[in-house]
């Protein structure tokens, strides 16, 4: 009898999205040649059109649920995976589409289409995770490549991946980055947001703009009392939880107070 | 005790060099003062001072000279003894098994911090306390502590923020330094009174050219630490402050500062005595080779309090708590000594803008008035 090792097949799936975390995949250039060791790619059109049918061991799906195709779509895609991981805020809170969810999606159609009669869309656009059982959510606008070859690694070898869900001010900190806000006045949403960019933005003096959805111990409000302090108005409040990650319940619960008070023309935010 | 110039200053550099230090000194980054390595007085800041105050940090022009103008830099000495990430071990797969190498964190050169404050030294004893002179000691820290060289400075003009004198320091180190330095700049000239601290400091300040001071520079010293002393930007009552922490441990007053405290970890992180750290283990994709690293990590973070079956300290509340009753009592049950030097780091890198020293003082304020009740609080809690 002949034993023969096999190693996990990985499939890379699309929805709505701008590709930009697949192309994270590509993008780790050193470590593309070892994940292509530890895994076997089946099924991964962005990258070759040599395709394995499935049934897959892990599928790792890009992008966020925006039509009645998408849902049917996913669903396939879910029977046929053994373990399936959403990468990128699209995948995991709906995405910068997310924003339709707001808004009047045929108004919305009627600007973008000469015949919007053809788009056959949903209202909304939502995570993965409401429509089928995801097994990890990798957060991020794009994801990071180190974590993303991090959660590829953990599924192959069957352990837990490594991604932490403290705040961006971690690492911050551990890069030796000056605080932003402190001192520079610089409105940064680093302490509301979880960390795995490497804290990008405040390495180079900008603020963070909350790519990674809410850290595990976020406190919205409290955050908006101390931006509004810096200066900000009730509607730069409700944008800035409103971009990535707007349907993500604390930054969509503190995006709408906000709204609120900014409808009602008030100065002051409810409590 | 002696005095010199610039001149001597930047002799004093180079003998550290000669004797194989690497200097770290104050200097400016991204509008902060910062500890990194310098190589003569030119690399130091000179007439820049910093404005401090809850949540709020700017540097200043002194319209001055002073070399050693500001009150902090951003960290103390922690981030070069006791860095933010280390690697502990290595292994690799063998046929056979696998073999474990040890990191070794003896630095390459040994280090020379120039500007320490006393706040510093204070962190840097406390440390040595928990870190080297327990039961087990923290052999990667005590390789890197083994033969510091310190260059202390009085602090001529602390920030907005501070109170170390309220937790037992003084503008004025006091202790832990090779050579203590006070800047004096006036009508008789920009120079330094140098405090031999150690034998090693002698021997190396033998190198410098150095005069004999007279008492106009220890007369102008001791006005300068009078005046440093007396304009602490901060105060915190430390009056029987241990019991009022702990009798505070169910004061409604958590809530409050949990509305506006955002789990951030910054409090925590520029602390020079917060010493909590987390191990991450990493495995390469083709499963040869694992690594255990040491990172800082907070008790402000979630998983930080996660055992199993759950995270203990769930509530922001909590861990606002666990962490100045832990700092400003716990420490002393544990080890002897306070977790605060009054350096005002937290409240100044704080988001928040929470204090200290105002979240100590409303405490105290919530208590009940008497001795007597106290004592009830504490016993029925």
């Amino acid at each position: 009898m002949t034993t023969t090792t096999t190693t996990p097949t990985v499939a890379v799936w699309k929805f709505a999205s701008c590709d930009g975390c697949q192309l994270n995949l590509l993008n780790a250039e050193d470590e593309l040649l070892d994940v292509a060791k530890a895994v076997t790619i089946a099924y991964f059109p962005e990258a070759t059109r040599a395709m394995q049918d499935g049934p897959y061991d892990v599928s790792i799906v890009e992008g966020s649920i925006t039509t009645p195709e998408e849902i049917e779509r996913i669903k396939h895609v879910r029977e046929i995976s053994g373990k399936l991981i959403t990468i990128g805020a699209c995948a995991t809170h709906g995405g910068i589409q997310a924003l339709r969810n707001y808004a009047d999606v045929e108004e919305y159609t009627s600007y973008v289409y000469a015949s919007p009669e053809f788009i056959d869309t949903l209202e909304t656009s939502t995570p993965i995770s409401e429509h089928v059982h995801v097994d990890f959510e990798l957060r991020g606008c794009p994801v990071d490549k180190y974590q993303l070859v991090e959660v590829i690694s953990a599924f192959a070898q069957g352990r837990r991946p490594r991604i932490p869900t403290y705040s961006v001010c971690v690492e911050c900190k551990r890069a030796g980055n000056i605080c932003v806000p402190v001192a520079q006045g610089t409105p940064c949403l680093g302490p509301v947001t979880q960390a795995g960019c490497g804290a990008i933005c405040p390495s180079f003096n900008r603020g963070c703009y909350a790519c990674f959805g809410p850290q595990d111990s976020q406190n919205c409000h409290g955050m908006a009392d101390r931006l509004m302090a810096l200066g900000m108005t009730t509607e730069e409040m409700t944008r800035a939880y409103r971009t990535f990650n707007a349907t993500c319940e604390p930054f969509q619960a503190e995006s709408l107070r906000h709204e609120r008070a900014r409808k009602a023309g008030a100065e002051e935010v409810e409590a | 005790m002696r005095t010199m110039g610039l001149a001597g200053l930047d002799e004093l550099v180079e003998a550290l060099g000669r004797a194989g230090y690497e200097v770290f000194g104050p200097r400016v980054r991204d509008g902060a003062m910062v500890l990194a390595p310098i190589s003569g007085v030119a690399d130091l800041p000179r007439g820049v001072g910093d404005t401090q105050d809850a949540a709020h940090y700017r540097l200043r022009d002194r319209g001055d000279e002073r070399l050693f103008g500001y009150a902090t830099a951003v960290q103390g000495l922690k981030q070069v003894l006791f860095p933010s990430h280390e690697l502990l071990w290595r292994a690799r797969k063998t046929p056979i098994g696998f073999d474990v190498e040890e990191a070794d964190a003896t630095p390459p050169k040994p280090r020379a911090f120039l500007g320490a404050r006393d706040c510093d030294l204070r962190a840097l004893a406390v440390h040595d306390t928990v870190l080297a002179s327990r039961e087990y000691a923290d052999k990667p820290y005590q390789q890197r502590r083994d033969g510091v060289f310190v260059v202390a400075v009085t602090c001529a003009d602390p920030g907005g923020t501070c109170f170390c004198v309220s937790q037992g320091g003084s503008p004025k180190p006091q202790a832990g330094f090779d050579l203590s330095l006070t800047e004096l700049l006036d009508d008789d000239g920009h120079r330094f009174l140098v405090e031999v601290g150690s034998e090693r400091g002698a021997q190396i300040l033998a190198e410098v050219s150095t005069a004999e001071a007279v008492a106009a520079d220890t007369d102008a010293a001791d006005a300068l630490v009078a005046t440093a002393t007396a304009s602490m930007g901060r105060t915190l009552d430390t009056e029987g402050l241990h019991d009022v922490m702990f009798a505070s441990a169910d004061s409604p007053h958590w809530d409050t500062v949990a509305s506006r405290c955002l789990a951030c970890t910054n409090c925590t992180l520029v602390c020079p005595t917060c010493f909590c750290t987390s191990v991450e283990d990493t495995t390469d994709l083709a499963m040869t080779t694992t690594e255990r690293h040491r990172v800082w990590d907070s008790c402000f973070g979630a998983r930080f309090s996660y055992i199993h079956g759950g995270v203990v300290r769930e509530s922001g509340s909590s861990r606002y708590r666990q962490w100045i009753t832990h700092k400003l009592a716990g420490y002393q049950d544990q080890f002897g000594l306070s977790g605060c030097v009054g350096c005002g780091r937290c409240i100044t890198w704080c988001p928040a803008a929470i204090d200290i020293t105002a979240e100590a003082a409303a405490l105290r304020a919530s208590l009940p008035a008497t001795e007597e009740d106290l004592q009830t609080v504490g016993e029925t809690r």
